[in-house]
């Protein structure tokens, strides 16, 4: 019989190098994925992580890509770092694309060339209200945040899907569920001609810096944090644990709806019934592998985009199906926990 | 004493743990029906020795011989079955079972619950340890649950008891009785060994001791023929000082708490009925009584941790603070000490500098953003001040001993002068050394003019520092006492509960 035996001390060292090795252990169990499925290892492996790096294309598809995981997954850092499960992070990306989808429609060929703001904004909204409905749960009925903010993913996919149905439907699109496409006002500008990279990226970097000032400098930031680690504490000091509650998902719900709006207004350029091929539910993986820190989730989330990538140029070069990126994402995340597990855990015969 | 006739003899134990040596080649002998006492302070390595004993730990060196054959325990069940039987200071009992339930968890193999509860019953009467079988855990008091955990031990007939630190829960009335049921075992050949850091109650108690000090053996003796002095230079190295001050006649009315009854917040907590007491400008006044009777509840009402008292029913000056949020009752000039350290008194991971944040609302931050530079200064100087021993303002206060970090949370509040000071157990688990520090440095407030409100288990604490006492049971506060007035006897006959202190009526008060 083996068992789980509590370290005395864990290694701060392993806290920083679990992630790498979770992703050592991902790329062998890829490989063997590959030598399983017939393809060449090395070839496949290239295809995967070297080939979307070589241009300037791929670069900038990576780039897009890492956008919203990043963005979700620094929103998801702060509710983690607060003890608030929240993992609805899809949801409120959906939500906000929705908002900002709506506003972006409201947009007329004489509309400013900064209706755009207006755009982000509303998708920010958006992304809050969806998120306020779980912390509102929660606050008064001490409704579990996890089980609220995971249902409300499936039920703000739904009203998507209603709309673009329904009353957005575009009425010269042959039917097909896609709103009709913005107006160039509504559009977050192009960064660079030639890719499809827009001034979102700047706005991310703006981001990532006032969340890790937040976070390691604020003292609003310090009191979620305290509230997170040692809730005792916390109504020791007089934080307030409905303002931790509040606060982190209210962040986590704005992030989102920007990571939502940001697509819609970005590379989609309008409402169809998927805007995103679960950036949510990833950045919750990016959010661990960066160990819940800002700088962290920066370095995770280019690797959860270059799988995205790599996923999508394996299934054109390599004729692999489209359910590599999941086994990929999945691998990953259970790599990791198991790496964490044994930064607190060793294994004994009993 | 022979070799051969020892119950129970340890030979040059040692065990290190990553950074600190815990036990150094540590000898130890008791006879069969000898009450060997085994003092030491907080972290002097009396709790590892009693681990290897009872089989929860493996020594790296030496040898332990049981009735003169070498033994190595490797878990508490081998332990028992050589007959050792040991008492913990936390309580391993659950809450939601009955006495005899708790009891049949323990013993091996399947059994009668009605003779159990009979053995249990007659066990009890041998021994003047009487409890009701029938009754659930949670109902039981402090004494009551120390009972069953006494019998449960017995039951499996042990030669050797091990009590570790067994009276810090009860009260002086019931300290006798343990003692005489102690006695009554010695006299049938039970060996026991008595962990305690009470000097007075083991010399009163065993014929002889074993000092520990820093993981090893300063002393061998019989108490008996030494003073608690002589007693505590083995134990620390030097005699604690008293702490002194210069009282000063007590002033205005600091802070009061008018006729406050409240339900508790959970559901195993105690109610308040009718609690007045009134602490004074130039004061220190004690709430003496056996913890789980109501004193969590009183100070989180006056801390603001539970604000749902009546606004009038608790005032500073002559400002109501029921209703008040932490935040609201600091800026009014009170502070709080609370019992446990780690986890609400400190935020165990952080660092020295960034836990001042949890009390210091003032010149820590600008447009919100956190100061480092003004919180290293703020804790490097509280560390200065108190004699912290810690790695740094940035060592994490989980990294600090007991008292270490006791002196910081004491610190971090003595230096606000707060008007009202508020403090529950300040010197539980804490060292001698330490423990007499932060004594003076409460009363030294005191002498500055703060209103200072202590809550204690130690009665000696309270009547060293104390002007005046309370005393609290059941949810109920007794009328005040001046300490120049106070016999030991008379405070714990009023600990007890003078209007009757059952489990059955401690229930319905609880669920009123």
């Amino acid at each position: 019989m083996l068992r789980l035996e509590a370290r005395p001390v864990p290694s701060r060292l392993m806290g920083y190098a679990a992630p790498v090795i979770a992703l050592a252990i991902t790329v062998i169990f890829g490989t063997l994925l590959f030598v399983a499925l017939g393809k060449d290892p090395a070839a496949s492996l290239r295809v995967f992580f070297i080939t979307p790096l070589e241009n300037l294309r791929g670069l900038s598809e990576v780039a897009l890509k890492m956008i919203p995981l990043l963005l979700c997954s620094l929103g998801l850092a702060i509710c983690y770092r607060s003890n608030v499960w929240n993992i609805g992070a899809e949801g409120q990306l959906v939500v906000g694309g929705v908002a900002a989808g709506g506003m972006a429609l409201l947009a007329s060929p004489d509309s400013t060339r900064a209706f755009f703001v207006l755009v982000l904004l509303a998708g920010m909204l958006g992304g809050m209200a969806w998120a306020a409905i779980t912390a509102l749960l929660r606050d008064k009925f001490n409704a579990n945040e996890i089980l609220v903010s995971l249902m409300l993913t499936y039920v703000g996919g739904l009203l998507l899907i209603y709309l673009v149905n329904g009353p957005w439907k575009d009425p010269k699109g042959f039917n097909f569920p896609y709103s009709k496409t913005f107006d160039a006002a509504a559009m977050v500008p192009k960064l660079f001609a030639g890719t499809r990279l827009s001034w979102g990226i700047l706005i991310v970097v703006v981001v990532l810096a006032a969340v890790w000032i937040f976070l390691s400098k604020s003292k609003a930031g310090f009191r979620l944090q305290v509230a997170g680690q040692a809730p005792l504490a916390a109504r020791f000091a007089g934080f307030s644990a409905r303002e931790g509650i509040w606060a982190s998902l209210l962040l986590c719900g704005a992030l989102s709806g920007l990571a939502g709006a940001l697509e819609v207004a970005g590379p989609l350029g309008q409402l169809t019934p998927q805007i995103s091929p679960g950036y949510g539910f990833a950045a919750i993986i990016v959010a661990w592998l960066g160990r819940l820190h800002p700088g962290g989730c920066v370095l995770a989330s280019f690797i959860m985009a270059l799988i995205y990538i790599g996923g999508e140029l394996s299934q054109s070069r390599l004729g692999l199906p489209a359910a590599i990126t999941g086994v990929f994402q999945g691998m990953l995340l259970l790599a990791l926990l198991t790496a964490d597990t044994f930064i607190y855990y060793r294994l004994r015969r009993a | 004493m022979s070799e051969t006739a020892a119950r129970l003899a340890l030979h040059g134990v040692s065990k290190r743990y990553p950074g600190v040596l815990a036990n150094d080649n540590v000898s130890l002998t008791v006879a069969p029906g000898e009450i060997h006492g085994l003092i030491g302070e907080n972290g002097a390595g009396k709790s590892t020795l009693m681990k290897i004993v009872y089989g929860a730990a493996r020594p790296d060196s030496g040898e332990m011989r049981w009735n003169g054959a070498v033994v190595q325990p490797s878990s508490p069940a081998q332990a028992r079955k050589l007959g050792i039987g040991m008492v913990f200071q936390h309580f391993s009992l659950f809450d939601t079972l009955t006495v005899v339930e708790n009891v049949a968890l323990a013993l091996p193999g399947k059994m009668d619950r009605a003779q159990l509860a009979r053995d249990i019953e007659a066990m009890g009467r041998r021994y003047g340890l009487p409890v009701d079988t029938a009754q659930h855990v949670y109902s039981l008091s402090v004494g009551e649950r120390q009972r069953v955990e006494i019998i449960r031990c017995l039951l499996q007939q042990p030669s050797l008891l091990i009590m570790d630190e067994p009276t810090s829960v009860l009260t002086p009335q019931a300290v006798e009785k343990l003692f005489g049921t102690l006695h009554q075992l010695s006299s049938e050949g039970v060996a026991i060994l008595y962990i305690s850091h009470k000097l007075e109650e083991v010399r009163s108690l065993c014929s002889r001791a074993t000092v520990l000090r820093g993981g090893r053996v300063t002393g061998v003796c019989n108490p008996r023929e030494e003073s608690v002095a002589s007693l505590s230079r083995l134990m620390i190295g030097a005699e604690p000082p008293r702490a002194t001050g210069v009282a000063r006649a007590a002033g205005a009315d600091q802070l009061v708490v008018d006729h406050l009854s409240m339900a508790p917040l959970e559901r195993t907590g105690k109610a308040l009925h009718d609690v007045s007491l009134v602490v004074r400008k130039s004061e220190i006044v004690g709430i003496a009584g056996v913890s789980g009777n109501g004193q969590n509840e009183l100070l989180s009402a006056i801390s603001g941790e539970d604000a749902r008292a009546p606004a009038q029913s608790i005032r500073i000056g002559n400002t109501a603070i029921g209703r008040l949020s932490v935040v609201a009752r600091r800026a009014l000039g009170l502070a709080f000490v609370p019992e446990e350290r780690l986890g609400r008194g400190a935020v165990p991971a952080l660092g020295l500098d960034l836990n001042t944040l949890l009390t210091h609302d003032t010149g820590l931050t600008r447009h919100g953003l956190i100061s480092q530079a003004a919180i290293t200064t703020l804790a490097r100087s509280i560390i200065e001040r108190f004699g912290v021993k810690a790695a740094g303002p940035a060592a994490a206060a989980k990294s600090l001993s007991g008292g270490n970090l006791q002196k910081f949370i004491v610190g971090r509040e003595v230096v606000k002068n707060p008007q009202v000071f508020v403090v529950s157990q300040p010197t539980w688990g804490v060292d001698v050394g330490a423990a007499a520090q932060i004594r003076q440095e409460i009363v030294a407030l005191r002498d500055a003019g703060s209103a200072v409100l202590v809550v204690s288990e130690e009665l000696e604490e309270l009547f060293e520092i104390c002007d005046a006492l309370y005393v609290i049971a059941n949810g109920r506060l007794s009328q005040r006492i001046a300490v120049r007035d106070a016999t030991i006897e008379q405070i714990g006959e009023l600990m007890g509960g003078a209007s009757g202190s059952s489990g059955v009526e401690e229930v319905q008060h609880a669920e009123a």
